[in-house]
């Protein structure tokens, strides 16, 4: 029975922080003189139509990556707020390369892939190396790294990646070729198809869940967020452990202008999607560096972020969506603390209750039934 | 006398009066008894010694006297009246000011800012600096206090910090000064400078309690010594009329237990040898000075000596988690010095660290995650890159059956466990593990007495399969009994190496507080 | 000053001239610290002065260059002192943007509902309730500051966003993402020296006209005084007079030393009875209204109308210049006026920036000498490499790409993060959890 309720309680946590949330929208909106119920019912009503599922799982996609970016440096005890700045330099530098070649539709995409991890790899390794060196600490490094790469992005576009055979006069590289295209996979009706580049965020969830719980080096960097001194003396070393960390992170954070890329826009402009990295973040929380609880939280939010656009038609400021994700990072997070206290209080009280079994050793029941 | 909060003090009358009297306080704590059943009597204007080692309950007396816990029995009345503090801002007010061992100042603030905090002179909400630096020059002068106002806590030593700690104290008009081992983290030369501010601090009227495990600075400086042990008052004596080697027996007990006769398994091969180890600490202190023994296959060397002495630093030297200044270390003849801490756990050391929820668990993690740490790249838990969960499930389940492990199952987190058993699980994990030399520090630290029983026959029994043990622990029944040989350490050195069979309590307590240093 | 003075030669007082000679020398210490800071801006003056000679760019002094550097620097400097306040209580301000955000939002709509001194008012609460926000978080709830902080930055955009739309859509003027035009609230010249007046009576700008003949050093001198001095807004003066103000608060007054002992050793403080966690509400609740207040400044002098996204991250570059200031309140406004300064610079006369460039060589190479004479081998090597390439850059090119110009702040606070993390000084529990009863 205690074996239940552990995680019952763990998801007890984001549902009242949604459930909080939605009150306190359902406030703000009527305060404003808007009727919540009706708001959350066309919300409902148009979120669930077979075009907004695949936009919702379009738009989730991104979310996931850059969520499982940042959960990959949290499980570590870092910060990687610069998941912004590393997909922008990333998709310029896929964008760029990816117009400059032709290659076999496969080939041609998982070479994109490549730069852009190559590419968020190495921006997200600076922060890594600077904590390690010179001990500064990586939330500054990140955010300041943010802004300038947006300017690096900025300038290289300008000067050195520009389409100039485009007449447009756009600020954008050229366009990559078909075969540099992620293809529509799933079709669920008129206008309803979803990109396949959906794959590529299985596949990233099933290798940090593989990776993060399963090998030796997910072990090793669990152990460094959860207690740096215990990892230690078990044999991890801090400083390589620190830069692997984040160069993974932002390998991943690298990806999550590919959606874009590779599924609609096929070039890099100015107008490219901003905003994703600390969205990402958000996610992240809701679903508690869990694999699949960040799922959950990029559809939740893509669902948010879709349904809302109804709201328009009917004069109700779609942006009460944006102070509903605000209200449930921060309750969540609240609520996460609180559950956890309460758990470890309940289990300490558990072992605490339990009446010294019988001294020989023959009434030993057998351990280790699964859980 | 007026109070720095503008209150003035009745004056005590009475010469008689005791400036601290202690009587029958009893503590309990979860699964132990710090205080059972202590007196204590401090003179007015004495400096009052209370040594014993540690766990004898002196931290827990002091934390009472000073209001920071409630005794569970017992009286305390301070000049005279009867007290019950409820705080620390009660026993301030009541004239007594504690001096920590570890020292409570925010090192970018000022001196005169870490003394005046929470007390300060001030006029509309603005501090009366002016004021403060008199107050404090008039201390500093009256007792002989050497500190500037003006510096900045972090570039001062440790002596001057501790200086300014008792002008902490007696800025807010301290008359009984609890001192915490203040000798503990000072050089030889700012220990007499130490004592010579004591002096003049009694010369004044304050009254000093010192606490210390140090007997040849307790006999230099006491005017009465308390020997607590076991949580109770075993004397009250003059120095006058005690050696040190008196001492040291009142403190250890008159009788050691004695190990049990059992054949030697003790080798010719050995397995790890430190040679002339010394490191370097903050400052100039150092913290092991020319280390040097050897460990053999099948053997158990014992480390005696009260907290603090080096003895951490010896285990995270070989672990190599902090470097060696000088000297080597080597494993089977292989020479450590640079390798890292994961080549030298997977060459065969295995740790007990003395602090578990710090160093050796990772406490929100299931059972089987916590029973890999430290092993984590080697079979039964890893199968080349990856985990083997299976693997890891089943050894942990192997090891909470041999090792009595209380606990439902090998899932729960690690925070559910008990203390005890949460070491009984990290021995059983080092000691299935297959390690050739195992570094235990406090290996039963927390440990029920029947548990504790069990650890030492698996120690034994891994002992006559030949592993190699570096022992450090305070509890002088587990030295004896378990070692083949013991070292004693003081200050950062070994001063003695003797034979468990044949030491004497009261030679190993004098070694081990300095009332006898090696021949 | 010589030490030699009055040293008592008699034994027995030792202890006491001990002291009084330890606090000689730590006096003549500081005195000298204080010397070689005032040298070397007198010399990087100086040297601005030859520069803006040499290449003809007289923006680099201009007085209409200053008065935008102090334009621009306000709210980032507002912005540093509001992330000083949070810090020195113990506690990281991610959020400071998002109370920046609050701030541009209810300061614009206070000045167009009931003018700009109510506006600035209400800017301010608008981001002291964020600062109670992310104290309850941290604070009563432990929660990570960082991750508080990045939630209070999605909570205010979209508390933002909801409410311009809500409010300004069918208002003339305004829109979905920016309110109506607002009034500033004034602006003042100086007497005599800049041309204000005084009981009507026009009076001479003697500064602008010495700046006109653009003499070397006198001119630059005048460009700089004339800036700060013309064309001046209240609130400018007002935020240039936070910075005195919160350094005399901090480190003169009881309030101050308490919030800072919660930074330093939180436990050491709650044993001496200072309440850390109502100190920590408190300077939190600062913290908001000096970043509301800089959201204000933004909105109602600066733009004179709320626009999405006009904080431009400038909450961030704040606490960037608040650790570039060692966590000081004259270093972080320092940090201010140098990031505003590239900006101005930027707006004003791209050819200057360019000038900029042999400022920076020559100053890292004498730097670069400097350090290598004092046997920092390594210093030297790095800054002096660095003067060379920047000079190098400056010879073969003529302008300075503008994305390069916008990267400067970030830039800097990267390299000076990187050279000297080890000797800045946070404050010692920065960040760090606490609950009372906590052994550290």
């Amino acid at each position: 029975m205690q074996r239940l309720t552990i995680p019952l309680l763990r998801l007890a946590a984001p549902v009242a922080a949604v459930l909080f949330a939605l009150t306190i929208s359902g406030l703000v909106l009527w305060l404003s003189g808007s009727d919540p119920f009706h708001a959350f019912k066309l919300m409902w009503d148009f979120g669930t139509t077979e075009q907004s599922i695949a936009s919702i799982v379009d738009r989730a996609v991104p979310l996931y990556l850059s969520g499982v970016a940042f959960a990959i440096a949290f499980k570590m005890g870092l910060f990687n707020i610069g998941v912004e700045g590393q997909y922008t330099v990333a998709a310029l530098m896929a964008a760029f390369v990816g117009a400059a070649v032709e290659l076999p539709p496969v080939l041609h995409v998982t070479l994109i892939l490549l730069v852009a991890m190559a590419s968020g790899m190495l921006w997200g390794a600076i922060p890594g190396v600077l904590k390690v060196t010179r001990g500064v600490h990586e939330v500054i490094t990140s955010i300041m790294l943010n802004n300038i790469a947006t300017f690096v992005v900025s300038y290289l576009l300008a000067n050195h990646f520009l389409d100039r055979s485009d007449e447009t006069l756009n600020l954008q590289t050229k366009k990559i070729a078909p075969s540099g295209w992620f293809p529509e996979l799933f079709d669920l009706g008129p206008n309803a198809t979803i990109n396949g580049i959906v794959l590529v965020a299985l596949v990233i969830g099933v290798s940090y869940y593989v990776l993060i719980w399963r090998t030796r080096f997910g072990y090793d960097l669990r152990a460094s967020g959860l207690n740096p001194l215990a990892a230690r003396a078990s044999g991890v070393a801090p400083g390589p452990m620190v830069v692997k960390g984040m160069m993974l992170s932002g390998a991943v954070a690298g990806l999550v202008g590919m959606p874009i890329l590779l599924g609609f826009s096929h070039n890099y402009g100015l107008d490219f999607g901003t905003g994703l990295g600390f969205a990402g973040i958000t996610v992240a929380l809701l679903g508690r560096n869990n694999p699949v609880g960040i799922a959950v939280g990029a559809l939740l939010l893509a669902f948010l972020d879709r349904s809302a656009q109804i709201l328009d038609l009917e004069d109700i400021p779609k942006e009460i969506v944006v102070i509903m994700e605000g209200v449930i990072v921060l309750s969540v997070v609240i609520a996460y603390e609180l559950v956890q206290r309460v758990i470890e209080r309940q289990q300490r009280r558990m072992i605490a209750e339990e009446p010294p079994p019988a001294a020989p050793a023959a009434t030993r029941q057998p351990l280790g039934a699964p859980a | 006398m007026t109070a720095p909060d503008g209150t003035t003090r009745r004056a005590v009358d009475t010469d008689q009066a005791m400036a601290v009297e202690l009587e029958g306080i009893v503590k309990r704590f979860p699964g132990v008894v710090a205080n059972d059943g202590v007196d204590l009597a401090v003179r007015r204007g004495d400096i009052h010694a209370l040594v014993g080692e540690n766990g004898a309950g002196k931290s827990t007396l002091m934390k009472i006297l000073y209001g920071m816990q409630p005794p569970d029995e017992g009286t305390m009345s301070v000049n005279g009246q009867p007290v019950a503090f409820r705080s620390p801002k009660e026993a301030i007010t009541a004239g007594i000011g504690m001096v920590h061992q570890h020292f409570m100042l925010a090192d970018q603030l000022t001196v005169l800012e870490n003394v005046v905090l929470g007390d300060e002179p001030s006029r509309a909400g603005r501090i009366n600096f002016t004021e403060a630096t008199e107050r404090i020059q008039e201390l500093s002068s009256a007792y002989g206090l050497d500190v500037d106002p003006n510096q900045t806590v972090e570039t001062l030593g440790v002596g001057e910090r501790q200086r300014v700690e008792i002008i902490k104290v007696l800025f807010r008009g301290a008359r009984i000064l609890i001192l915490d081992e203040p000798t503990a983290v000072l050089v030889p030369q700012e220990i007499d400078e130490l004592f010579n501010n004591l002096r003049e601090l009694k010369a004044q009227g304050e009254t000093i309690v010192f606490i210390s495990h140090k007997l040849d600075e307790v006999l230099a400086i006491a005017d009465a010594i308390t020997v607590l042990r076991a949580g109770r008052t075993v004397a009250t004596v003059d120095p006058h009329d005690v050696t040190a080697g008196d001492l040291a027996e009142l403190m250890v007990g008159s009788e050691l237990p004695t190990p049990e006769t059992r054949e030697s398994t003790v080798t010719d091969q050995v397995e790890l040898e430190v040679d002339d180890v010394s490191v370097k600490g903050e400052g100039e202190r150092w913290l092991l000075e020319h280390i040097s023994f050897k460990v053999h296959r099948g053997e158990v060397v014992g480390v005696a000596g009260v907290e603090g002495n080096g003895q951490t630093e010896l285990i995270d030297v070989v672990l190599g988690l902090q470097p060696a200044a000088s000297g080597s270390i080597r494993l089977e003849g292989e020479d450590l010095v640079s390798v890292g801490t994961r080549a030298r756990r997977e060459a065969g050391i295995g740790y007990i660290p003395e602090d578990r929820h710090k160093r050796g668990l990772l406490m929100g993690s299931p059972i089987w995650e916590n029973a890999m740490l430290g092993h984590q790249t080697r079979a039964p838990y890893a199968k080349g890159p990856w985990i083997n969960r299976t693997g890891a499930k089943r050894r942990t389940a192997e090891i909470l059956a041999a090792y009595d492990v209380r606990a439902p199952g090998v899932d729960v987190a690690g925070y559910a466990l008990s203390g005890g058993n949460q070491q009984k699980l990290i021995i059983g994990r080092e000691l299935m593990a297959g390690a050739t030399v195992l570094l235990a520090n406090h290996p039963t630290r927390g440990v029920d007495v029947g548990a504790q029983a069990a650890v030492w026959d698996h120690l034994r029994e891994a002992r006559a399969a030949g592993l190699a043990t570096l022992l450090v622990s305070a509890d002088l029944e587990e030295l004896i009994g378990l070692s083949d040989r013991l070292l004693v350490m003081l200050r950062g050195r070994i001063v003695a190496e003797l034979d468990p069979a044949r030491v004497t309590p009261e030679e190993l307590g004098s070694y081990m507080t300095g009332a006898r240093t090696a021949a | 000053m010589s030490l030699g003075q009055g040293m008592p030669s008699v034994a027995g007082e030792g202890a006491v001239s001990r002291a009084d000679q330890v606090t000689a020398a730590s006096r003549l210490q500081s005195a000298r610290k204080r010397q070689r800071v005032l040298a070397t801006g007198l010399g990087l003056f100086v040297l601005l002065s030859t520069v803006r000679w040499l290449t003809d760019s007289p923006d680099l002094t201009s007085s209409g260059t200053v008065g935008t550097t102090l334009r621009l620097a306000v709210p980032i400097g507002l912005a540093a002192l509001g992330g000083l306040w949070s810090e020195r209580s113990g506690i990281v301000n991610i959020g400071l943007e998002g109370m920046m955000i609050l701030g541009t939002w209810f300061g614009a709509w206070g000045a167009w509902q009931y003018g700009p001194w109510a506006g600035v008012a209400i800017g301010i609460a608008g981001g002291m309730a964020a600062g109670l926000l992310h104290a309850l978080a941290t604070v009563t709830f432990n929660v990570d500051h960082i991750i508080s902080g990045v939630a209070i930055i999605t909570l205010a955009g979209g508390i933002a966003r909801y409410l311009s739309v809500e409010v300004y859509t069918d208002v003339p003027g305004g829109g979905a993402t920016q309110s109506p035009r607002v009034e500033g609230v004034g602006t003042f010249d100086l007497p005599i020296l800049s041309g204000g007046g005084l009981f009507g009576w026009h009076s001479p700008d003697v500064l602008g006209s010495l700046e006109e003949h653009h003499w070397l050093i006198v001119s630059d001198l005048a460009g700089v005084l004339r800036g700060a001095t013309h064309n001046l807004s209240y609130l400018t003066l007002l935020a240039i007079l936070l910075v005195p103000l919160t350094w005399w608060i901090m480190w003169r007054t009881v309030f101050g030393l308490r919030v800072r002992s919660c930074g330093e050793h939180p436990t050491a403080a709650d044993s001496l009875g200072v309440p850390v966690n109502r100190m920590r509400y408190l300077a939190l609740m600062i913290s908001g209204g000096l970043a509301g207040l800089a959201g204000a400044f933004l909105a109602i002098e600066a733009a004179s109308i709320y626009r999405q996204g006009q904080t431009q991250g400038r909450g961030f570059i704040g606490l960037a210049a608040m650790i570039f200031g060692n966590w000081l309140p004259l270093g972080a406004a320092a940090g201010a006026a140098l990031f505003g300064f590239a900006d101005a610079l930027n707006l004003r006369d791209k050819s200057a920036v360019h000038a900029l460039l042999l400022f920076v060589a020559v100053a890292a190479l004498v730097y670069a000498a400097v350090q290598f004479r004092r046997g920092k081998r390594s210093t030297a090597l790095v800054t002096g490499v660095l003067g060379l390439l920047a000079g190098l850059w400056f010879f073969t090119t003529d302008e300075v790409p503008v994305e390069f110009v916008q990267m400067t702040p970030y830039v800097v606070t990267l390299l000076v993060l990187a050279v000297a993390t080890q000797r800045l000084r946070p404050p010692a529990h920065d960040g760090k959890p606490w609950r009372k009863g906590q052994v550290e």
